[in-house]
């Protein structure tokens, strides 16, 4: 967790042109532009379906884009393995997580990138391990117990904490606050808050448009795998949930609107 | 948060839920509480041993004598050696059952080559270990590559493999070795000095001693728990005295066999790699997630390369061990049951067939207990017939074992 290696605030890290993904015949993303610059977050909101886990997928490097260039750092790359994404520096946090139930929380955090390969170092993973989640105000009780036996919040700072491990420059955070806590969901946005600071560039999925606005410096809607527009924070629940949903006439203006006319009732 | 917690609280018990568990009794607490959730580690192999000695040794008193105790370490290590290979498959939750057919291809191999062709043994032996190699890499292809189930591989290659052996042994079908060779000495006759076995036998206590002190002294340093002075000295202490105990008994006969400390070195080397390396690490992830091993940047097609190639050369280096063993090479080699002990020593010593789970002290445990039963059941003179039943049904316990701890541990969270 250094700032060793970040570039300055506002370089472009991350730009999309064109990018889709078929499978078979079902289209999840066509024509996705997208950009992220260091020391911003932008969030992606969408309906269910609306492609904004493929598209983190496509990032990440679990699935290959059909067509479309990603660029990164200004030159056009190849996302054909997670390993690759890694080294580039693209971190991802899962919805599902992706931990090995069987290994305990400090193998699982450093899995893939331990410290000395040849004769592995347990105390100092460890000692990083407890500093890391402590800087995450984790409330784990031991690093040396299987991920099985934690809750589903506490996977999910771990998860958290191992996207930040390998010094990134990119994080993806797929919904990271759906299985929190009241506090825990504070910490994570307060760690958002830091990490864009370090200059690192943010991309979250949420559903949760309070937690979106709170952090977000722009706000991308996805919309059945297209572009559907993008909104600062200070657009209304009202414009977001209109272009989430494609019509200003949806389940949630009705909903208002009865309310609304409930209210007036009375 | 509001986590102020005295500075002198080391780093891992900062946590008010969690228990101190660093004296002895705090040892032995959570010792009973790991079996009791299903994480029995090598106990169902201490209690299966206890057994078989008790009920052998009151039919046959010779059961328990030095010298057969001796021939059945020399039996041992040829299967062992191939058991510690499955090992390897097992933990990613893949299987090799053409482990015998490599193991009698290898021993074929080493007569052809050295006995008929006439070339040195070294290269007769580098032959068939490169055999080996390769036959692993065709099953690491047909899995990686075209996605074809290691059962179903592995179950072609068995016949192919088996094939091969008749073809390369021609009509004669058996090949002696010479008795004087340094390969049939090495399988049949050579054991330690008794100060050298008595010697090897302090290692391991030193090593827990040593290594624990250091350990502790590190994590101290860094503000985490250690094991205490106390336990680390019982420890080594028992490891020191049962070890002596048992050179000591092995010597009243032979003595300790060299291939016996060969198989025990493989086996040491095998646990380090699997315990404290980033390979081991990421072959007990593949095991147990093979997505999020994946996602984490691990190779996956190369664990699955690695391991497979492992365990076929293993399986050829148990062959050339056989050989010697028998001083021949057969098409019986390799036939019959040892493939089904192979396996069947690494499931009872705990590696789970459902992968991510396992040791390599499991071969060695494992194999120990089929071969004492496979040996109590010759001494007794049974047929061969309730040979296979009775080791047929020891396996089958040994398995439901597996899965029933497997239930429990998931029951309790401990994956």
């Amino acid at each position: 967790m250094t700032d060793a290696n970040t570039p300055p605030k506002g370089e472009l890290l991350l730009q999309l042109e064109g990018v889709s993904k078929n499978f078979g015949a079902v289209s999840a993303l066509s024509d996705i532009e997208l950009e992220v610059h260091a020391g911003e977050v932008v969030a992606l909101v969408g309906d269910n379906g609306a492609g904004k886990s493929t598209l983190v997928k496509v990032l990440a490097g679990v699935h290959q884009p059909s067509a479309g260039v990603v660029r990164f750092m200004g030159k056009p790359v190849t996302l054909d393995s997670p390993a690759k994404a890694l080294d580039l520096g693209i971190a991802t946090v899962f919805q599902d997580l992706a931990l090995c139930e069987n290994l305990d929380v400090v193998s699982n955090l450093f899995l893939g990138h331990e410290i000395s390969p040849w004769r592995l170092d347990e105390v100092q993973m460890e000692v990083r391990a407890w500093t890391l989640l402590r800087e995450l105000a984790a409330r784990i009780p031991s690093v040396r117990e299987p991920v099985a036996s934690l809750s589903g919040g506490q996977r999910q700072t771990v998860a958290i904490a191992r996207s930040l491990l390998t010094d990134p420059k990119i994080i993806m955070l797929d919904e990271p606050t759906a299985a929190l806590g009241v506090a825990q969901t504070a910490e994570v946005l307060n760690l958002i808050d830091r990490v864009r600071a370090r200059g690192l560039g943010v991309i979250i999925i949420s559903h949760n448009m309070e937690d979106v606005r709170a952090v977000a410096d722009r706000i991308v809607v996805l919309r059945l795998g297209k572009n559907g527009g993008v909104f600062t924070p200070d657009s209304s629940n009202q414009e977001l949930v209109a272009a989430i949903t494609g019509a200003s006439e949806n389940a949630v203006s009705r909903r208002a609107s009865r309310k609304a006319a409930e209210v007036h009732d009375e | 948060m509001s986590d102020v917690k005295p500075a002198t609280q080391p780093l891992d018990r900062a946590d008010e839920r969690v228990r101190n568990d660093d004296s002895l009794s705090g040892a032995v607490r959570q010792f009973v509480d790991r079996v009791r959730s299903g994480d029995l580690g090598i106990l169902p192999v201490a209690v299966g041993l206890v057994v078989i000695s008790v009920v052998f040794s009151s039919l046959n008193p010779v059961f328990l004598l030095p010298n057969n105790l001796v021939n059945l370490l020399f039996d041992c290590a040829t299967v062992g050696v191939i058991s510690l290979g499955i090992v390897c498959v097992l933990m990613l939750g893949e299987i090799d059952l053409s482990v015998g057919s490599m193991s009698g291809l290898a021993s074929a191999m080493v007569g052809v080559v050295w006995v008929n062709m006439g070339l040195p043994l070294p290269i007769a032996i580098g032959a068939a270990l490169l055999a080996g190699l390769v036959i692993g890499f065709v099953y690491a292809t047909l899995y990686t590559r075209l996605g074809m189930p290691s059962f179903v591989a592995t179950l072609a290659g068995l016949l192919a493999i088996l094939g091969m052996q008749l073809y390369i042994l021609g009509p004669t079908g058996s090949i002696n070795l010479p008795f004087s060779s340094p390969l049939v000495a090495f399988g049949q006759l050579l054991v330690m000095p008794a100060w050298l076995s008595h010697g090897l036998a302090l290692i391991p206590g030193l090593v827990v001693l040593i290594g624990g002190l250091n350990t502790a002294r590190r994590r101290r340093e860094a503000g985490l728990t250690a094991l205490p002075m106390s336990l680390l000295l019982i420890k080594a202490g028992v490891l020191t005295a049962a070890l002596q105990f048992a050179v000591w008994y092995l010597n009243l006969g032979r003595g300790v066999p060299w291939m016996f400390g060969l198989f025990v070195g493989l086996v040491v080397a095998m646990q380090y790699a699997l315990t404290r390396t980033k390979w081991g690490r990421s072959l007990f992830a593949v095991g147990g997630n093979r997505e999020a091993a994946r996602r984490s940047g691990i190779n996956v097609r190369r664990i699955y390369y690695s391991a497979f190639m492992l365990c076929s050369t293993l399986a050829a280096l148990g062959g050339v061990l056989a050989a010697g063993r028998l001083a021949s090479s057969s098409q019986q080699a390799g036939t019959g049951d040892v493939n089904l002990n192979a396996i069947a020593a690494a499931v009872i010593g705990g590696t789970s067939l459902f992968g991510g789970r396992g040791s390599a002290w499991a071969a060695l445990l494992g194999i120990i207990v089929i071969q004492a039963i496979s040996n109590g059941l010759t001494l007794l003179n049974l047929s061969s017939s309730l040979r296979y039943m009775i080791t047929g049904g020891v396996l089958a316990i040994a398995v439901i074992v597996d899965s029933l701890a497997r239930q429990s541990r998931a029951t309790h969270g401990r994956g």
